[in-house]
């Protein structure tokens, strides 16, 4: 599960993790107020005014801006909420900005140079291990550094047995240059974010930039957080921090019946039990000329209920012009399935397009006779290769 | 002989008298496996399926031997049974449940690495070896035994390679359904090792999807110390960047966890790489064949 940049901060803040002050806001009225709070807490004159939406690059796209007066904050907050924020992960069509957060401005001058380093905490699946990963290059994106200069990206792997160490920490703030109150300061930093990475059981803690300001403070100024979806159980008010509105919602509908949805662009539907072979449909749709439209895992209990349900929410996809669907039935009989494409398929009426139904398994000659004495529109092969053919054929047509 | 689960392993399960532990154990008694009790916590001093039941896996290793485990915990208590069954001495540890948190993997991971035994999956449909031992949920019938091992992340889409096998007129010797997360305890490069080792494996379908590197491991792996021909297949050409397909572990992080990515260098080190799923088993028969060098 994704978090907005604010909700992760708020997580930062409850284990030590040192962010500027901040509030959100749904509505550009209360932008003035916000702001005029912040000074008041923190004596700073200018603001950052940044769009919360589910994507990264929001700069790029004129969705974060710096404030130096309250006029001004006004005037961004206005600008910003309810546009289609538009940066180089939100594709083509962009993303409305519902909520938009009024932060402190960090970047004061001071004493010393402001430096921007990169960190993320996140596993290492080829050791099973976290690693905190840091770069003296922040602000710009970790895949241009590691394209760039691969040497200023460093790695430190924690023990699972003992957990983060103190000389890792001191490590990092090492490599990262930094000396006196900067040096303290980040190695409580990334004890801090490590804690918070564990603490809510998170699959991404990205910061970039961190933040060391004039006067030697480290700051997370950005954080992108990812929640591993399994432990939200044990997570309860950071589960209810999940932002539906930023999710496709033909996939939160699937989500709510347990399907397993996950749109795409292309012309042929599919519908398939194990996620392995859904995406081998998938790729079995482009090898017949076509492109799939969905990825969907009906799960191991293929009865007519999440069959029919299944169909509804490929059908809602206007591109789509054939769907297959591909079951292997090992502990679910074909013919039972079968049974239920039959049901779905005349409860559902008007169905325009034509399906192919791959069953394969328990039963699968039953089934087949199932579909083809049903009279119904459905094309019904047994093998893998034939489906292919079919999905070919019918695109031609 | 086999690999890993054989007619001489003696099995428990461990989430034995739970719907879906019953429902499985019948299945695998059925098939001709050798259950030879079962754990649930509490009900120690039971019978279930004509089976004794056990408090601890301790208790049922004393009493009946046993020396494989397969597990049917729901996954906030999954990872403890894995690191139970672990330090009782078990051998081989199958871990069917999906759901298991990404930290609590981090722990067990950590705990097997001075442990002597073997974890399969998480999130995984088990091992079989046809016609002795099926300790997993995998369809039986579609199974006969053979020369050619399966390892493979995935469930039905291994369903789907061994029935090609198997209508290609080859049998398997093993298959292996190593898990779709994140972090597993055989990789791919240990089961194709396994059934390198092993002198009743001619040919070995390996089937991998998107996400992490462990098919390109796999296949430096067989590069280097390859003795038998490899089919691959590698699911998710299709997969959008940055989105979990089903899947914990079917994500596209970077450019080298693609599927395009981790074809080319199975090819590049010697794997019969097909382009579709539906060409696996008549490539297998092919290779063996010797039409294809």
């Amino acid at each position: 599960m994704n978090l907005h940049e604010y909700q992760g901060k708020s997580i930062l803040k409850e284990f030590g993790v040192v962010v500027p002050e901040s509030i959100i806001i749904e509505n550009s009225e209360n932008a003035v107020a916000a702001a005029t709070e912040i000074s008041e807490k923190t004596g700073t004159n200018t603001w950052a005014v940044k769009a919360q939406i589910h994507a990264g690059g929001r700069g790029k796209g004129g969705g974060v801006k710096i404030a130096k007066s309250l006029e001004e904050v006004k005037e961004y907050a206005d600008a910003i909420l309810g546009m289609t924020l538009i940066t180089p992960q939100t594709g083509e069509k962009g993303k409305l900005v519902r909520k938009v957060l009024i932060e402190q401005g960090v970047y004061y001058p001071g004493e010393s140079e402001p430096a921007e380093y990169y960190m993320s905490v996140l596993l290492n699946r080829e050791t099973g291990r976290n690693i905190i990963m840091y770069s003296p290059q922040g602000g710009m994106s970790i895949e241009e550094v590691a394209e760039e200069t691969p040497e200023l990206i460093f790695k430190e792997e924690v023990d699972p047995k003992v957990g983060l160490q103190g000389y890792q920490c001191r490590k990092v703030a090492f490599n990262l240059g930094l000396s006196g109150n900067a040096f303290k300061a980040m190695t409580k930093f990334v004890v801090s974010l490590y804690r918070a990475y564990e603490g809510c059981d998170a699959s991404l803690f990205e910061i970039n930039p961190v933040l060391k300001t004039t006067d030697d403070k480290i700051y997370a100024a950005d954080a992108k957080v990812t929640l591993d979806d399994n432990a939200l159980y044990r997570h309860k008010h950071y589960a209810e921090m999940r932002d539906i509105t930023e999710e496709d919602p033909t996939e939160v509908e699937a989500s709510e019946v347990d399907l397993n949805y996950v749109k795409l662009d292309g012309n042929v539907g599919c519908m398939v039990n194990g996620a392995g072979l859904a995406m081998a449909t998938m790729d079995i749709i482009k090898l017949s000329g076509g492109e799939p439209a969905n990825f969907l895992d009906v799960g191991g209990t293929a009865d007519a209920e999440r069959v029919e349900k299944g169909f509804r929410i490929i059908l809602k996809d206007q591109n789509v012009k054939a769907i297959l669907l591909n079951i292997f039935g090992g502990i679910v009989r074909c013919d039972k399935v079968a049974q239920g494409v039959v049901a779905a398929y005349q409860n559902i009426g008007n169905i325009e397009v034509p399906i192919i139904v791959r069953l394969q398994g328990t039963n699968s000659q039953e089934a087949k006779k199932i579909i083809d004495d049903s009279g119904l529109k459905v094309e019904s092969v047994i093998l893998l290769k034939e489906a292919a053919a079919k999905v070919t054929e019918v695109l031609a047509n | 002989m086999s690999v890993l689960v054989n007619k001489n392993s003696r099995v428990i399960v461990q989430g034995f008298t739970g719907s879906e532990g019953t429902f499985h154990a019948e299945q695998m008694i059925e098939y001709g496996t050798n259950i030879v009790g079962g754990v649930t916590p509490g009900k120690g001093g039971q019978t279930h399926l004509e089976k004794p039941v056990f408090n601890t896996v301790e208790q049922a290793v004393k009493e009946t031997g046993a020396d494989v485990s397969i597990i049917f915990v729901p996954p906030p208590f999954a990872a403890d049974a894995v690191m139970e069954a672990a330090d009782a001495g078990i051998q081989v540890i199958v871990c069917i449940t999906e759901g298991i948190p990404t930290k609590d993997m981090v722990t067990v991971k950590a705990f097997l690495s001075d442990k002597n035994c073997r974890l399969v999956g998480p999130n995984c449909p088990g091992v079989i070896t046809p016609g002795e031992a099926k300790v997993g949920i995998m369809p039986g019938f579609i199974h006969v035994p053979g020369r050619v091992g399966v390892v493979s992340r995935s469930g039905t889409l291994t369903y789907e390679a061994v029935d090609q096998v198997t209508k290609a007129g080859l049998g398997q010797s093993t298959c292996i359904g190593i898990g779709g997360d994140p972090i597993i305890g055989t990789t791919t490069k240990d089961a194709v090792e396994l059934f390198m080792n092993d002198p009743d494996t001619d040919g070995i379908i390996m089937i991998g999807e998107i996400g992490g590197s462990m098919e390109s491991e796999a296949a430096h792996w067989v590069k280097e110390h390859g003795t038998k021909p490899v089919v691959g297949f590698i699911a998710g050409k299709t997969a959008p960047k940055g989105r979990k397909m089903g899947h914990a572990g079917a994500i596209i992080g970077g450019k080298d966890d693609t599927a395009e990515a981790k074809m080319q260098i199975m090819r590049e080190c010697g794997i019969h790489v097909v382009e579709s799923p539906a060409d696996i088993g008549s490539k297998m028969a092919e290779v063996l064949q010797g039409v294809v060098a």
